[in-house]
């Protein structure tokens, strides 16, 4: 398969948020706004690649029998890292994400490319992997964000859309939008899905 | 005693794992199809999570602070909980067979909940003594449970209900639990 192919799988069709609905705590917790689903996103794709080239590093070194906790140590220093090192230089977005930093760690995505990829591919793949689906999940987060952000409190990336004295619809940066939002996301992919299988 | 009647209700509505923490969603719309397997789950997350959290409070109080490795947090956790779920399937298995047929299948699929890791360290992060970190642990799990066996009722009925068919499946799931979010939200402001 070859690279650009690939890279539009991993956005649309087997996208890990709306695709295969992995990740869910993250994608709903965090994006209360655009930057917060980015900064999550990114975070989350550093720990992608980087334990996946790791992990296809080792992956003639870890016995069989013993490699889903090896792989969890793996993961888990460097979810460290990255809780350390935004702590260290971004530090308000590292108090928005709070607790969702240090959970990167228990998110399906990241192990499940672990097992089902990394752990059976070169270095070069096991790269390109983690990079697309780590995007593939920073678009998703980055959308729903966006949605979320412009209907509930009118601006987009901090950007002011309407006039201040608007009255925005407020449930959408709390608790209930996260999953309404999602919700209705999933519905649109599902009719387009549909129209386009329809038309062949 | 107040203040443990007070976590335990805040932990159930006012900050309930999944609708208001968002903790533990792919259970909970992983095992949600059918009532009984909601209840056989929501037993096995209040057994496990009432233990790690008690665990987990230990490690970091007497291993962690006096060797002053705090940033070996998350790695500590993660594998005290991993061998946890495992040690109580092998103890279940030989202690309360019974037991073990009505949750063992859940048990494995615990160890990715991140409600397990991410209330263990929210008991730390809140500075809970012993027993408020398992009066606290254990009401997340009561909130999961009720959640989870809350929105499996609903989506049994739907079931026999015509849904447009873009609807079907997954988004209908989240919009009903956008719902009943909505309804949990009536409980805000009950405890600070």
């Amino acid at each position: 398969m070859n690279v650009k192919e690939k890279l539009l799988k991993s956005f649309f069709v087997e996208n890990p948020v709306t695709g295969l609905l992995l990740g869910l705590c993250p994608t709903l917790a965090t994006t209360t706004s655009a930057e917060n689903g980015l900064g999550m996103g990114l975070a989350t794709t550093f720990v992608l690649v980087s334990s996946n080239v790791v992990i296809s590093l080792l992956r003639n070194v870890i016995p069989n029998r013993v490699r889903i906790p090896a792989f969890i140590v793996v993961i888990a220093t460097f979810v460290t890292i990255v809780d350390m090192g935004m702590q260290a230089t971004l530090y308000d977005l590292h108090k928005t994400l709070g607790l969702f930093i240090p959970l990167i760690v228990v998110n399906c995505i990241i192990l499940g490319r672990a097992e089902a990829f990394a752990s059976k591919n070169n270095l070069w793949d096991s790269f390109l992997d983690g990079l697309f689906m780590g995007l593939g999940f920073t678009f998703s987060l980055f959308i729903l964000g966006s949605v979320r952000e412009i209907l509930g409190t009118g601006s987009w990336l901090g950007m002011a859309l309407v006039p201040g004295d608007w009255s925005t619809i407020l449930v959408f940066v709390l608790a209930p939008g996260a999953f309404l939002s999602l919700g209705f996301i999933l519905v649109g992919m599902n009719k387009i899905a549909r129209v386009i299988e329809g038309g062949k | 005693m107040t203040d443990l009647v007070l976590i335990i209700v805040s932990a159930v509505f006012v900050n309930n794992v999944i609708f208001s923490r968002f903790l533990g969603l792919c259970p909970y719309f992983g095992v949600s199809k059918k009532l009984d397997t909601a209840i056989g789950m929501s037993m096995a997350v209040i057994f496990v999570l009432t233990l790690a959290g008690t665990i987990t409070y230990i490690i970091q109080t007497y291993l962690l602070v006096p060797l002053n490795i705090g940033y070996l947090q998350t790695i500590a956790f993660i594998l005290v909980i991993a061998s946890l779920v495992q040690l109580v399937e092998i103890v279940m298995k030989k202690v309360a067979p019974m037991l073990y047929r009505g949750l063992g299948i859940f048990l494995p699929l615990i160890t990715t909940n991140c409600a397990i890791l991410g209330i263990s360290i929210l008991s730390v992060q809140f500075k809970y003594d012993l027993i408020e970190t398992i009066i606290f642990s254990f009401g997340s799990a009561l909130g999961f449970g009720l959640a989870l066996i809350i929105f499996s009722s609903v989506r049994e009925a739907l079931d026999t209900r015509e849904i447009p068919k873009a609807f079907v499946g997954a988004p209908i799931a989240m919009i009903v639990a956008g719902i009943l979010a909505m309804a949990f939200m009536g409980f805000s402001g009950m405890v600070k």
